[in-house]
């Protein structure tokens, strides 16, 4: 799928660069996501596979080129893009149920108390809700929710506006694998009846591999973007990393072997999720 | 004779506590303390859930001291306490919104200015000259001073107050319970956090009038705490919190009314028994577990049968 955006075209980017603080995170960037299309976001952690997110939810500007979501420049608060966050314990005290987090991904944004016309909300919560499966779960405390059943919630939030586009920051972070497939599901059985495309930032491609059209791998400054089976092998990540990296296939999983380290030192938070995937 | 003065002094001491003579007369002197209370229980009852949400407790009673050196040096060069109270505090407030984004650099900054605050109210206190009764009562409250003119002013600052919080209750709660998504959603997260600091200033510039500034953080904390121990409903959090706040300021105005102790210990302990009851109701519920993961063995999980879809 080259730059022949057709009508569906949810996310188009062009020539798109950022530096930070003198740190070249992408140049030339150029993707285009259609509906109801899958992409994976790969790379090792400070590769700026985050900050493209921001750049897309318009919180980042870019230092060159554009981003445009369904035709319009990435703006503040668009309702057209629903974002996923990762796996997050808020605080114990907070007074919020799993409803009340889905309501402010409708209209917490909005000005005012937002006390009245609460029937139509409540309605409307209901029904996401319904949609993800977790009707059950809408007078629970979010802080006693399991990260399985919050990472659901998040989900059925971030398609409160019934966006295009959903942007998922690691969602799958610290969930078993029972968990991970369930969020997995949920996201791609979305992107197949609705057609909302779906960019997944992820240290770890396997769990996704089923669903995943195209990748987008981020490394050093450079990108590559392509098929799984264009963009996960040997020679296209020892190209890109300028390294000896090995891809091994191993019951249809991919263990990539070799990243060098310095890429992980920016954020050493993660470094153990990371050396523990590509381990296994 | 040990005995006959044990005897006589404590009913004394209890006369000292509780002293409902000519309660009447007191009540219609004293109406504006009593009006004064419900005003404060209100705007505390509201803003207690936001330093609840938003962490700030430490953060309140650090602007409270400033507030306190304000009000002391307005008594001192004769201005306007209420003006001197105010500035206090907004100067507080701005220096801990632009100097501490990040909590622990925010307590560091708390820590730092807190003593300076209250060093800098005592030295102002012991150089005034005038009533002594108004020297303690900035730091542990007073029911009587309250004229006219100070009650408009609390009247006109909590009118502020709740019109800023009801304005920026929605992006405020999103931006202090859930910060990622909020920002994702286009609200302004960092705008907000100045903007809270400034009408958070006010709420307790006006607090530190009546309860004093040792004590502000029983009509400024307590009443949300308590709440969110017993229920996780945020409509229900609000109406508990004002309504504990009120009860507690009402209720101790009256109860000070008689007496010749400040307002502060009858508010702080109607505020502290609201919390003590509000925590055992909650751990007898059983959720709120500090652990926060009760629910992975009461609920029980999704199968995953449930995940396909059932769009319209």
């Amino acid at each position: 799928m080259t730059a022949t955006s057709g009508s569906d075209s949810v996310l188009a980017v062009r020539s798109a660069s950022l530096t930070l603080a003198n740190h070249t995170l992408w140049s030339g960037l150029d993707l285009d996501v259609q509906g109801g299309e899958f992409l994976a976001v790969l790379g090792a952690n400070g590769s700026g596979k985050t900050t493209l997110l921001r750049a897309v939810l318009g919180l980042q500007p870019l230092t060159r080129g554009s981003i445009t979501v369904c035709g319009r420049p990435a703006e503040r608060g668009s309702d057209l893009i629903g974002y996923v966050p990762q796996e997050r314990r808020l605080a114990p005290p907070a007074p919020l149920r799993a409803a009340d987090l889905v309501e402010m991904g409708l209209d917490g944004h909005r000005l005012g108390p937002g006390w009245f016309g609460g029937r139509q909300r409540r309605q409307r919560v209901a029904e996401i809700l319904a949609a993800v499966g977790a009707s059950e779960l809408a007078n629970v405390p979010v802080a006693n929710l399991s990260g399985g059943e919050q990472q659901r919630v998040r989900i059925a939030q971030a398609l409160a506006t019934e966006p295009r586009l959903l942007l998922c920051d690691e969602p799958l972070l610290s969930l078993d694998p029972r968990h991970q497939r369930e969020v997995v599901r949920l996201i791609d059985d979305r992107r197949r009846t609705e057609r909302t495309a779906v960019l997944f930032v992820t240290h770890e491609i396997n769990p996704v591999l089923p669903y995943v059209d195209r990748v987008l791998y981020l490394a050093d400054g450079r990108f590559q973007i392509g098929s799984v089976d264009e963009v996960m092998t040997s020679q296209s990540l020892s190209t890109l990393y300028g390294a000896r990296i090995e891809v091994l296939r191993i019951d249809g999983r991919i263990v990539v072997v070799g990243v060098p380290d310095h890429a992980d030192e920016l954020d050493s938070a993660d470094d153990s999720y990371a050396t523990a995937e590509s381990a296994s | 004779m040990t005995t006959f003065t044990l005897a006589s002094s404590e009913p004394g001491l209890w006369k000292q506590i509780f002293n409902f003579d000519s309660y009447g007369e007191l009540l219609s002197l004293l109406h504006n303390s009593v009006i004064a209370g419900a005003v404060l229980g209100i705007i505390g009852g509201l803003i207690s859930v936001f330093v609840m949400m938003r962490d700030l407790p430490f953060a309140v009673h650090g602007i409270s001291e400033l507030s306190f050196a304000g009000a002391a040096g307005a008594l001192l060069i004769g201005v306007n306490v209420v003006v001197g109270a105010v500035t206090g505090s907004l100067l507080a407030a701005v220096v801990i919104g632009a100097l501490g984004v990040r909590a622990r650099e925010r307590n560091s900054i708390i820590g730092v200015l807190m003593p300076f605050g209250l060093g800098l109210g005592v030295l102002f206190l012991s150089l005034y000259k005038g009533r002594s009764a108004n020297k303690f009562g900035l730091l542990t409250g007073q029911i009587v001073a309250i004229d006219t003119p100070q009650l408009s002013w609390l009247i006109a600052i909590g009118l502020v107050v709740s019109a800023s919080l009801f304005l920026m209750w929605r992006p405020l709660r999103f931006a202090s319970l859930d910060p990622e998504v909020a920002a994702a959603r286009g609200v302004p997260v960092r705008l907000l956090s100045p903007i809270f600091m400034l009408v958070l200033g006010l709420a307790i510039a006006a607090s530190v009038q009546v309860v004093g500034a040792l004590l502000v953080l029983s009509i400024v904390c307590t009443p949300a705490a308590a709440a969110m121990r017993v229920t996780a409903s945020p409509r229900v959090t609000v109406a508990l919190s004002v309504a504990f706040a009120t009860v507690a300021m009402v209720g101790g105005t009256l109860l000070a009314l008689g007496s010749s102790i400040p307002i502060s210990p009858y508010v702080t302990t109607i505020s502290f028994a609201f919390y003590v009851v509000c925590r055992l109701i909650g751990s007898r519920r059983g959720w709120r577990r500090s652990t926060g993961r009760a629910a992975e063995e009461i609920a029980e999980p999704v199968p995953e049968a449930a995940v396909p879809a059932h769009h319209p």
